[in-house]
């Protein structure tokens, strides 16, 4: 293999293999990010080579929680993969639900009751919202300041009473089956969600006046890790991380699922791509979140949750199949090749956080080490999702 | 004269947030202080599952022993040992095929006859709670409705016995419990 590696240094392989690069003056310092770091929100570790308080060169390193679960899903049969689902993505994990199951069910040609699918809707939506206040929270606690997690986590905090009445969990849901949910909602389900739809939409302006306003955070998020759409298009960036690029792309609304194009929602999008514009834009999806579940209340159609023509074993045919949703952190896809026994042949897994992760490299090049860490808290990484 | 006005926007906004400082400082506390107090949106929390007991006789459980929930299972939790009423020493880990008492099987006539009705008895039942995700695959897919879940949010331990939960001990425990305190209600 061709590893170009310096084995003068110390450290391990991937250290090695970073240094040869570096520049001659030697007046360079490699400093190694995690795996074990709070700003990296996980296991990941990046090693970056620093020219005082500046970046020159980046390299994420991955893998310190891969769990195999593209590898599971060959070993396991159809329902037997479910659980995985919720854990993909821990803070998203409806959004990984339905692309399994989203798979699954287009290869067999299963229909979903209307009820169900508005049930996802919004139960995906409520998620949706918990992620991105863990998300907020998370950030403004990477670029110091404590209190507003406090604030985010008292309303996340309601989403997850909300959800473990329909999925008897807080975190790592495995809510939805093929063809359907596991348990119908209860009207306080549907009270508690307008409740919480009226109540969450005050508070956004005090989450504005909180913290968006606020000289600090403007200070450390405006005309830093500006992305260019070109850049982002590139890298196979998705979710808030394009859109903060200008470029209104949306799975729900461009391949529109399940029934997305019955709900009206705006893209909010941003227009430098800086990380006051991926700030700004989740900051808007949670308001068309709340928007799309209160759509999907009142539309919420009478009848059964799961398919009542689902065949008692799930056994897809021979074929292959992709399925796309909207998670989060951007387009979560799942790519499924069935040989037509009880296992799948192949699963792939396309996570968002991949690919968002991808260009932090390029970004986080000559800026300062202190900027770096707010443009990885302005990618909202998960990573367990970016190892599968 | 820019940057001044800059400076005084920017304290602005700071005196905007410590505005909603305070008036969440005057707030009743919203923090459950465990374990002087406990919360109250449990249930419909889902702990561990428990067997189902049959409705008239709360010590046996509703299982049939159709070994679903073992089958479908992502992390093989669940382990289950049964036997056939008048076979004693226990299939531990096979279901068996019994075959129909009219089909003679060669050289079986030394054997003692088979029974008109096959009797299963559930030997154990156990949980390892360790490798569960609480999927709820195994309740789902129970045709007799005799798994459910607990809402046993407070189970901790420091030994992996801990979690080897032997369900179908912990179910004739409760009946025995129940009828207890039954009978020393009707004492007194």
């Amino acid at each position: 293999m061709g590893h170009d590696v310096n084995e003068k240094l110390t450290g391990d392989f991937y250290t090695k293999h970073f240094a040869p690069a570096l520049s001659e003056d030697g007046d360079t310092l490699i400093l190694n990010i995690g795996p074990q770091h709070p700003a990296t929100h996980g296991v990941l570790r990046v090693v970056v080579e620093l020219d005082g308080e500046y970046i020159r060169k980046s390299e994420p390193v991955l893998g310190y929680i891969h769990r195999m679960h593209e590898q599971m899903g060959e070993v396991k049969t159809y329902p037997q993969y479910l659980p995985n689902m919720g854990r993909v993505d821990y803070l998203h994990a409806l959004a990984w639900n339905w692309a399994y199951v989203g798979a699954v069910e287009k290869l067999m040609g299963i229909t979903v009751p209307p009820r169900a699918e508005y049930i996802r809707v919004i139960t995906c939506e409520l998620n949706r919202i918990s992620s991105h206040l863990l998300w907020w929270g998370a950030y403004l606690l990477d670029l110091g300041g404590f209190t507003p997690i406090l604030y985010g986590f008292a309303d996340r905090e309601r989403i997850l009473d909300i959800l473990q009445i329909v999925t008897g969990s807080r975190l790592t849901y495995c809510y939805f089956r093929f063809g359907g949910v596991v348990t119908d909602v209860t009207d306080e389900f549907i009270a508690l969600t307008r409740q919480f739809c009226r109540d969450f939409t005050q508070r956004l302006p005090m989450y504005r006046d909180l913290v968006t306003g606020n000289m600090i955070l403007r200070g450390r998020c405006e005309d830093i890790g500006v992305l260019s759409p070109e850049m982002a298009r590139r890298y196979g960036a998705t979710g808030p991380v394009l859109r903060g690029s200008g470029v209104a792309y949306d799975v729900r609304r461009f391949e529109p699922y399940s029934v997305y194009d019955r709900l009206a929602f705006d893209i909010p999008t941003g227009q430098a791509g800086d990380a006051m514009d991926r700030y700004e834009v989740r900051m808007a999806e949670m308001a068309q979140s709340v928007r799309i579940i209160e759509q999907a209340l009142e539309a919420l159609p009478a009848g059964d949750v799961v398919s009542p023509d689902l065949p008692e074993r799930v056994i897809p045919p021979k074929g292959e199949i992709y399925f796309a949703v909207e998670g989060a952190r951007g387009k979560i896809g799942v790519y499924l090749l069935s040989d037509g026994t009880a296992k799948p042949y192949r699963l792939k897994l396309r996570s968002p956080s991949f690919s968002n992760l991808s260009l932090f490299a390029e970004l986080a090049q000559g800026t300062l080490l202190a900027d770096a860490i707010s443009i990885m808290g302005s990618l909202d990484l998960v990573i367990p999702e970016i190892d599968r | 004269m820019r940057r001044l006005m800059k400076a005084l926007k920017g304290l602005w906004s700071l005196a905007v947030g410590l505005r909603i400082t305070a008036v969440e400082l005057i707030k009743p506390q919203i923090t459950v202080h465990y374990p002087r107090k406990e919360v109250d949106n449990l249930a419909t929390y889902r702990g561990h599952i428990e067997l189902v007991p049959q409705d008239e006789d709360p010590g046996t459980p509703r299982c049939i022993m159709c070994w679903r929930c073992v089958d479908i299972c992502p992390s093989r939790c669940i382990t289950l040992r049964m036997h056939v009423q008048g076979e004693e020493t226990g299939r531990a880990a096979d279901p068996g095929l019994r075959l129909s008492p009219d089909v003679q099987v060669p050289y079986s006539q030394h054997l003692a006859p088979p029974p008109d009705r096959i009797v299963r008895v559930l030997d154990g039942y156990r949980l390892n709670y360790s490798l569960c995700s609480l999927c709820g695959l195994c309740v789902q897919s129970c045709p007799v409705d005799a798994i459910r879940f607990t809402g046993n949010a407070y189970l901790v331990g420091t030994t992996r016995q801990t979690f080897d939960i032997d369900l179908l001990a912990r179910l004739q425990q409760r009946a025995a419990s129940t009828a207890a305190a039954r009978g020393a209600a009707r004492a007194a």
